[in-house]
């Protein structure tokens, strides 16, 4: 079992990460969905497996391969200090560090990204290239369970067995809707446990906003041979009341009521 | 035959490897054998998934490497389009791209084998370099100037069918983005780039023969063009003519086309293939006469246009 302490540090800093979300979600329309999905994945990797401070060497590697859900690594970057809470509410306006999508100005962002299908096989490179450099470096990338409708993801998903990665983790965050409406009647993706094991990746199933599980793969994921896919079942929208496990949630406004609501419900 | 194994190739890529970290990425074309043990060069081959193979490249290129990728330019530039300008150029990777099976150079293999909208493709991306080597000495040398000049790099290199063997007055130094003047002349000038730079030799000597002086530049670099020596062609000739087995949108005479038509002064000819697919079934030195694109048919244009035509 994973440090309770942790454990509860944790879901403290997902229910920040999440009212910095609605921050943004209240000034204007934005991509608050999948955001809030991946908070809790987030806040995991952010707060505790990855090494992605100056100081720590090897630096590990993240990818938001689902950019739109940019919010989510703004909001870590404020915790991280690299970005001030003032800035959030103004994304996206006129001299704003902070955009629609990752960019080589976002504070924090690794890769450029947004269209979707591209990081897996970045991700695959990077770890192949950390492995030429002898180094323990870890490399995890995030997509969206829409995204995986990307043919590019099978090549890549294809490739990373092929060169025995342990070093690379991908992580679906498996909302259950894209920005057309529900997954399963857009484009079906499921099975995704199977297809990923046909694919010959470790596989684990978890539940994307269960803290202690999130960690627990995570570690376990470290010790695999081969690249390890986390199939996070997550609640698109979630912590803010009346949008969770909606259509809507994918790209909305907040209207002032809801953001109050779900900050209500976001209390410590 | 030139490949990709061909020793300027190789060569050039091993001599990289003594100066720079250099991984090589390849698609299914028997790469594996080339790169041995005793290689500084490491080798990986990615299989037929060419966004894939572009996308992975891009992730090699961010741990500090010179990532040369073997592939063939008609799938490479065009199924991996939005990963050459996301992953490698806007994320400014050192990746260099070494396309072959260039233009017509698939022949009969068919309309989705022919490399012919590349280089108006990769030309449209900010940051990236665009090379087009005229013979096997250009292909060493361009590869060399690849691995020093920053970010993605195209390399557009023929041979599959196409004779590459030195040409005889190609031998200036390699400089990216500048062009070689193959032959000084007045009475117009004659742009070439790759294959073509060739054919415009040969259309240069019959027509010297007859007391007509072409100028010859060989445009070795499509981006960045070198500007200086086409503003200097449109001032000092009434006409420039461009050559190349790319389409006539967007390649070479595009480019040439864009700086004349801002300049206000002179007039371009481009000659290319022409706006179709060559879907008829033959051997490549027949498919590029299909589309005026050997030297007599080239002749024979040229002189209706200094006829004024």
């Amino acid at each position: 079992m994973a440090n309770q302490q942790l454990i509860s540090d944790l879901c403290e800093q997902a229910k920040i990460l999440r009212r910095h979300v609605v921050s943004v979600a209240v000034a204007q329309e934005s991509h608050l969905g999948g955001s809030l999905s991946s908070a809790d994945l987030m806040a995991a990797l952010y707060f505790y497996y990855l090494r992605l401070d100056d100081e720590e060497s090897p630096k590990d590697h993240f990818l938001l391969s689902k950019g739109h859900a940019v919010h989510i690594l703004h909001a870590c970057m404020v915790e991280k200090g690299k970005v001030d809470a003032t800035e959030l509410p103004r994304t996206g306006m006129s001299g704003s560090r902070l955009g629609g999508h990752p960019m080589l100005s976002t504070p924090g962002a690794e890769w450029g990204t947004g269209s979707l299908g591209h990081a897996l096989s970045v991700g695959v490179g990077i770890a192949i290239g950390e492995t030429l450099n002898q180094s323990d470096s870890r490399t995890v990338v995030m997509m969206g369970d829409g995204e995986i409708q990307e043919g590019s993801v099978w090549e890549a998903a294809l490739s990373a067995p092929k060169f025995g990665l342990e070093n690379l983790t991908a992580i679906i965050d498996f909302n259950k809707f894209q920005a057309g409406g529900d997954i399963a009647s857009v484009m079906p993706i499921t099975p995704l446990v199977e297809k990923w094991k046909a694919f010959q990746w470790n596989v684990q199933e978890i539940d994307g906003h269960d803290m202690s599980a999130i960690v627990e793969a995570l570690d376990s994921a470290q010790a695999n041979k081969g690249p390890t896919a986390i199939i996070a079942h997550t609640v698109k929208g979630k912590g803010v009341p009346g949008i969770e496990g909606t259509s809507r949630a994918h790209f909305t406004q907040l209207t002032k009521a809801e953001a109050e609501a779900a900050l209500s419900n976001l209390e410590f | 035959m030139f490949y990709f194994n061909s020793p300027e190739i190789l060569n050039a890529i091993k001599t990289l490897g003594q100066s720079l970290d250099v991984v090589v990425v390849s698609q299914d074309n028997g790469a594996a054998d080339w790169f041995d043990s005793e290689s500084s060069v490491e080798h990986f081959d990615i299989g037929i998934t060419e966004q894939n193979l572009i996308g992975i490249a891009a992730g090699i290129a961010h741990t500090g490497k010179t990532v040369i990728v073997l592939s063939m330019a008609p799938f490479v530039s065009m199924r991996a389009f939005e990963q050459i300008r996301d992953d490698c150029a806007y994320n400014r990777k050192n990746v260099k791209i070494i396309a072959m099976f260039t233009g017509l150079e698939a022949g009969y293999w068919g309309v989705t084998h022919h490399g012919i909208e590349d280089i108006a493709l990769m030309r449209t991306i900010p940051g990236m370099t665009v090379i087009v080597p005229a013979d096997s000495n250009e292909v060493y040398q361009a590869i060399i100037a690849s691995g020093s000049a920053e970010g993605p790099c195209y390399l557009r290199i023929a041979g599959f069918a196409a004779d590459m063997s030195p040409l005889a007055n190609n031998n200036k130094p390699f400089v990216i983005g500048k062009s070689a003047l193959l032959h000084e002349g007045n009475s117009m000038t004659l742009i070439a780039t790759g294959t073509m730079v060739r054919t415009a030799l040969a259309v240069h000597d019959a027509l010297a023969a007859e007391g007509i002086q072409l100028r010859v530049l060989n445009m070795h670099t499509i981006k960045p063009i070198d500007q200086e020596v086409v503003t200097q062609a449109a001032q000092e000739t009434e006409l420039i003519v461009t050559l190349e087995e790319h389409f006539v949108i967007g390649g070479l005479g595009g480019a040439v086309a864009e700086i004349v038509a801002e300049l206000g002064v002179g007039r371009v000819v481009r000659l290319g293939i022409p706006d179709r697919f060559v879907s008829e079934v033959g051997p490549y030195e027949e498919l590029l006469g299909n589309c005026g694109l050997d030297a007599i048919s080239v002749i024979s244009t040229i002189k209706n246009l200094l006829k004024g035509g």
